[in-house]
């Protein structure tokens, strides 16, 4: 182990040390996917307990927003462009995945401007782009609405369930979640800026810290989290300024506020949070799917037995589920949860168990 | 299994694993096909390797490959990890109404390449042409036999306790060169693909005297997939993230597409599993190749119940499991 990660350790364990058992959430996907790859509950004292929050863009969209993509996807004359997690979620008995190899024309995209050169190079068939994400990926998006609307790509547009992190986290805490501490996510913070998160110490009371995603900067984040429950002072402390500046990237941020509007959104396990969600601003209706099709609105409802929502406001553990690991697992999800590997049940499916 | 097939019976998991066994084994079951090893090993006249394969890489052409290199790749190295020399190759062409001649010919061009640089002769194939729309331009199929000279010692494929497990060179680079063309990703350097026929670093490895137990091509569902085949439900394996080579290039588009570099196709690697103290001796024989000059000892066989464990740069322990369905690039 290198003499960095040791010295973390020390420091952690010493701050640690007398501190009641502990329940620090973390907000993010790659989070959960980094925590589990380095094995870093392996490096924490006992009284610390990781959870996983509503951090996976996969897990918290919401059944009928997937049934939307799911109905465009199936039309003859749309090809759909989603990231490629997105495909694997069940929706009832389909996915998008199913739906591909049953002749859908479904695209895997890196990025969201892959979606204008399809568009360009098949000017006869409808180009969807199946908009997910937080703040992360939500300006690229807004930079393909804003690059359509250019070059007047007239067959383009997008299903936005964009959704934002900072009302989500307040609507989760007020809800009763059982957190001490919360690791912020970095991305997250290097778009809309670490002081978005300042809610949390100042209406919460919880010490938050803004934390990047190797293993030595979550490590970093965690040590300032330990020293504020020490010093029962909360506050938000800034553990990845490389990436994260105070108020964010402006120019990011002007691009999600030119293309999208706040609207509430429908989140798996946590339910209708107002302004948590990004709609296509009235001037840019033409590239928006919702307008450009008659889409029928599916209730699909959460397969029974199903904890999804539990895990996701980090009442439950993954392994806590009925479910866990016999009837929902990796090969066969169940629940969103265990479908993106930055799920905190595949993550933990993954590499967490008989550890 | 499941009452359809799907793209995650195609990607060398768990699924590919139920097809095989659920739906071929019971239909073709005789003593050659059952240890599911990378070729039969057949008796009659001098012993003999047989193997199958079929190719259908999107895009055909790819920075450093292209299907009709990979076709004869992947059959020599299917053939090369049984401990056999490789001999003949039959190929057998699904062409799409419409493809390009020319493409055809490139495609031939760098089969025979590949044939030339193993040692193969392609001897015998035949082509089918189907309507435009039926198959994405180029379908190949190639079946090798490979022979055992007299008295040659044939690897039992099976991991010892206390063994050396060796990686031939860097891994990922097959999967994310094809992730990266097909995604018209733009990598710069692009990302090369390591197809390669391996018949002479197999060769090195039994012709210095080394008993190895057991030989892979680590190709879909990746180095996990291997390793976990090998630990099989009587040894665990573990692997040293640190000692993996993985090319700059494959390593950060790994990163960038959240996707974990065991569990990428390779198709110029050859995993081998022996004994501890043969392993210095192996390593010297591979790094005269020039394919092979970041062959590295990658883990350790040691007795358990089929666990493989990955123990990373922090010392900390994480399990590997059989890969399941298509690597997909992950959101953020």
């Amino acid at each position: 182990m290198n003499a960095g990660v040791e010295a973390l350790r020390r420091e952690i364990a010493a701050r640690a040390d007398g501190l009641p058992d502990t329940v620090v959430m973390e907000v993010c996907g790659t989070h959960t996917h980094a925590m589990r790859r380095y094995g870093i509950r392996q490096l924490l004292p006992g009284n610390i307990r990781l959870v996983s929050g509503p951090g996976c863009p996969v897990c918290v969209t919401d059944g009928r927003d997937l049934a939307r993509a799911l109905w465009l996807a199936g039309q003859r004359n749309v090809t759909l462009c989603s990231f490629g997690d997105m495909l694997r979620v069940p929706c009832g008995k389909e996915s998008l995945l199913s739906l591909a190899a049953k002749g859908a024309r479904v695209r895997v995209v890196v990025s969201p401007l892959e979606a204008l050169q399809l568009a360009r190079a098949e000017p006869r068939r409808a180009i969807v782009y199946f908009g997910v994400g937080f703040e992360t990926t939500a300006p690229l998006t807004a930079a393909l609405v804003d690059q359509a609307g250019r070059q007047s790509i007239p067959n383009l547009s997008v299903l936005s369930v964009h959704k934002t992190m900072p009302e989500a986290v307040r609507t989760l805490m007020r809800s009763g979640a059982r957190v001490d501490a919360l690791l912020c996510p970095g991305h997250v913070a290097a778009v809309a800026g670490a002081e978005a998160f300042r809610f949390v110490p100042e209406e919460l009371r919880l010490p938050a810290a803004v934390s990047g995603f190797e293993a030595e900067e979550m490590l970093l984040a965690l040590a300032a989290l330990m020293g504020m429950l020490r010093a029962k002072k909360p506050g938000l402390v800034n553990a990845y300024p490389r990436a994260a500046a105070p108020y964010g990237n402006p120019a990011a941020l002007a691009l999600l506020e030119g293309v999208f509007e706040p609207r509430a959104a429908n989140w798996r396990g946590l339910g209708e949070i107002p302004a948590s969600g990004l709609a296509l601003r009235g001037e840019y209706a033409g590239f928006d799917a919702e307008k450009r099709f008659d889409i029928p609105l599916t209730d699909v409802p959460e397969p029974a037995g199903c904890r999804c929502a539990d895990v996701l406001r980090g009442l439950l553990e993954p392994p806590e589920c009925p479910l866990f690991g016999s009837a929902c697992a990796p090969q066969s999800p169940v629940g969103a949860c265990m479908v993106s590997s930055e799920g905190a049940c595949a993550a933990h499916y993954a590499y967490g168990r008989d550890l | 299994m499941t009452d359809e097939i799907t793209l995650a019976h195609g990607s060398g998991g768990e699924a590919y694993r139920e097809l095989v066994e659920e739906i071929f084994l019971p239909a073709f079951k005789n003593e050659y096909i059952a240890p599911l090893t990378d070729s039969a090993v057949l008796p009659g006249g001098p012993r003999l390797a047989f193997t199958t394969d079929g190719y259908v890489v999107q895009p055909l052409f790819f920075p450093g490959g292209d299907i009709g290199r990979l076709a004869v790749s992947g059959t020599v190295n299917d053939l090369s990890v049984s401990g056999a020399l490789p001999r003949y190759i039959a190929v057998s062409m699904v062409l799409e109404a419409g493809l390009c001649a020319q493409t055809l010919r490139r495609a031939v061009t760098s089969m025979a390449g590949a044939a030339r640089e193993a040692g193969v002769l392609i001897v015998t194939g035949d082509t089918k042409v189907v309507p435009c729309g039926a198959c994405d331009g180029m379908h190949i199929s190639t079946s090798g036999i490979g022979v055992f000279p007299d008295g040659a010692y044939v690897p039992p494929q099976r991991v010892e306790i206390g063994d050396a497990v060796i990686t031939s060179g860097p891994v990922a680079s097959h999967g994310m060169a094809v992730m990266a063309a097909r995604g018209g990703m733009g990598f710069d350097p692009p990302i090369e693909s390591d197809a390669r026929p391996m018949a002479d670093a197999v060769r090195r490895v039994l012709d210095a005297g080394i008993r190895v137990h057991a030989m892979r091509d680590p190709t879909r569902g990746g180095v996990a997939a291997t390793l976990c085949e090998w630990a099989g439900r009587e040894r665990n394996i573990l692997l040293y993230e640190e000692a993996l080579p993985v090319k700059p290039g494959a390593a950060a588009a790994c990163r960038i597409l959240g996707i974990d570099p065991l569990y990428v196709a390779n198709e110029g690697v050859i995993l081998f599993s022996l004994a501890h103290k043969d392993a210095g001796a192996a390593l010297e024989a591979l790094r005269e190749l020039p394919a092979c000059r970041e062959a590295a000892v990658v883990g350790e066989v040691g007795a358990g119940e089929g666990i493989v464990l990955a123990r990373t740069r922090l010392n900390t322990l994480r399990r590997v499991l059989p890969p399941r369905g298509e690597q997909l690039p992950r959101i953020c």
